[in-house]
């Protein structure tokens, strides 16, 4: 199994890091979507295709390359998810075979991170890599690396939040990029004494069991983008659109830096700004609804329930909707700013789509509270993450803009 | 003073194993907060059942549901840290990861949790620094009271 997975990624690595990969992307009809950017040293080449498990849907990949700080000594890893809906670099270890330095706490006791996603924790030590991304460097930064195979024992404080992902077909991904609207994946409140720290960072002894360790934000798993010299206050995810049905695969670009360079100023873009926990309102049926976002790591726009938009749950496809034919929806999106967005979506039967496609911008689901506006919203757009606190020409981030 | 003193008293009382939450009684949201290091900052009463509002220590608010019987029908959560949900969905927790681990290998979705195995209804959204979930236990949930309460 791990080799053949091996295999996927090798494939994979050659697909997405293609220098074509750019320039033979097919021309989007007029009005379908934006221009992919052209390369660049600032441009990553992204692709929405099967990923290394090949049954990845609506998932976005991207190739980094990690190698030991302040040396040469590399290696290229395709299959990385693109995620802004968390920060730091996060790579499985079965698809890392480089050694890199592991990160210490005071007591000299290695650092290894357990990370909640929603439907998931990962489990795994805290190590120091250059990151590069396309022409762009990110320094001797914390990633993580997933996996019990050096620290085998989660710890039940860590397994209580969630069920583990250990492996690349749990993660359905070779890692995950998180470029978020953040910095580092915990700040502050990871650095305090007692239950008010909420565990995100232990020390693993060589003898006794691993405990919750007061990890300072300058040693926490962070988003490479910040820590670029240049093009730093965020990035532009690029796809274009896709026909209703779904297609294979398709492909597009990530621009690092908001109005910093000829490929990345914000144009007409419309700004919405977030809150202090990166959200936003949407207004829906006359309804506003809170605790809306935008995430390309979501595989789907995740909305409310059944009861509210009548749309049924699929049969297979557990979390989507399957309405018995496609429907039209409308919502406006509000930014903390007020800047209000208009936008339509359309929600499809997921359990009918073709099994040799990976894309599908009408893959819809529950979602409670709110407006989870995953990666079908980005398709035939180009949307602006700007990093709290950074300064762009639209002035500082967090904010969404397209 | 009183307050922080009589609920340790609760928790010492219980049996072990009955530290549960969802379907455990109402004296486990004493249990509950004492585990978490939690403060009660909030009990209203609608009808039908009565909902307890604690805040984590992380600074999550959770909330807990509870009829006549004092059998905990539903749990909710709101703040920039998952709780502790071992604790929180008590006997059912085992369940929950069992029905996550079965839908990776359907079509999976990558974001919100939305899990119904017939017996617990665990829906989960968010992203980092900010998530918002409910569960809740359909055969536990009086009559006349819409699982929507939970929230």
């Amino acid at each position: 199994m791990p080799r053949v997975l091996i295999f996927g990624t090798l494939l994979l690595v050659a697909q997405v890091s293609s220098p074509q990969c750019g320039s033979t992307t097919p021309a989007a009809p007029d009005g379908s979507g934006p221009a992919i950017a052209a390369a660049a040293s600032n441009v990553l080449p992204i692709a929405v295709n099967g990923g290394p498990t090949n049954d990845a849907l609506n998932s976005v990949f991207a190739t980094v390359t990690v190698c030991v700080p302040g040396t040469s000594n590399c290696q290229t890893i395709g299959g990385i998810l693109v995620d802004t809906g968390s920060y730091g670099l996060r790579i499985a270890s079965s698809a890392l075979t480089l050694s890199l330095p592991q990160q210490t706490g005071t007591s000299g006791a290695p650092v290894v991170q357990c990370f909640a996603f929603l439907d998931s924790v990962t489990w795994g030590p805290v190590v120091t890599a250059d990151v590069r991304l396309a022409g762009e460097q990110a320094s001797a930064i914390p990633i993580q690396v997933i996996g019990t195979d050096r620290f085998p024992s989660i710890p039940s404080g860590c397994s209580s939040q969630g069920s583990p992902e250990e492996t690349v077909s749990d993660l359905n991904a070779n890692g995950i990029l998180g470029i978020g609207l953040g910095i580092h994946d915990c700040g502050s409140d990871c650095t305090i004494v007692g239950p008010s720290n909420p565990g995100l960072y232990y020390t693993c002894p060589a003898s006794g069991s691993c405990q919750v360790t007061q990890e300072p934000v300058v040693n926490q798993v962070v988003n490479p983008v910040a820590v670029f010299p240049s093009d730093n206050n965020g990035a532009i995810i690029q796809l274009p659109a896709v026909p209703t049905g779904g297609q294979a695969s398709i492909a597009g670009a990530l621009i690092f830096g908001i109005g910093t360079q000829s490929n990345n100023g914000l144009g007409s873009a419309k700004v919405l700004t977030t809150d202090a926990f990166g959200n936003m309102q949407t207004t829906f049926n006359g309804q506003s609804y809170g605790n809306s976002f935008l995430d390309s790591g979501s595989n789907g726009i995740f909305f409310l329930d059944t009861a509210t938009t009548g749309l049924p749950a699929c049969r297979l496809s557990t979390g989507f909707y399957c309405p018995p034919s496609v429907r039209a929806f409308s919502a406006t999106q509000v930014g903390a700013n007020g800047a209000t967005s208009a936008v339509s979506f359309n929600a499809g039967s997921v359990d009918s789509l073709n099994a040799t496609f990976s894309v599908m911008s009408e893959a819809t689901g529950s979602n409670p509270g709110g407006f989870d506006w995953g990666l079908p919203f980005f398709y035939g757009r180009s949307i602006y993450t700007a990093i709290a606190g950074r300064s762009t020409p639209a002035g500082n981030g967090p904010y969404w803009a397209y | 003073m009183t307050r922080t003193i009589m609920p340790m008293l609760l928790a010492l009382a219980l049996p072990a194993g009955a530290s549960a939450s969802l379907g455990g009684t109402v004296a486990t949201v004493e249990a509950d907060r004492v585990h978490m290091k939690a403060a009660l900052i909030g009990i209203t009463q609608s009808g039908a059942y009565t909902v307890h509002t604690i805040l984590s220590p992380t600074g999550t608010k959770i909330r807990e549901y509870y009829g006549a019987s004092g059998v905990i029908f539903g749990v909710a959560w709101d703040g920039a840290w998952q709780p502790d949900l071992r604790q929180l969905f008590g006997s059912y927790f085992d369940r929950y990861q069992r029905a996550l681990q079965g839908a990776r290998k359907a079509r999976k979705t990558r974001g919100p949790v939305a899990v119904d195995d017939g017996t617990v209804v665990v829906r989960i959204g968010g992203h980092l620094r900010s998530v918002v979930g409910v569960a809740y236990v359909p055969q536990l949930i009086p009559a006349g009271v819409d699982p929507g309460v939970v929230k």
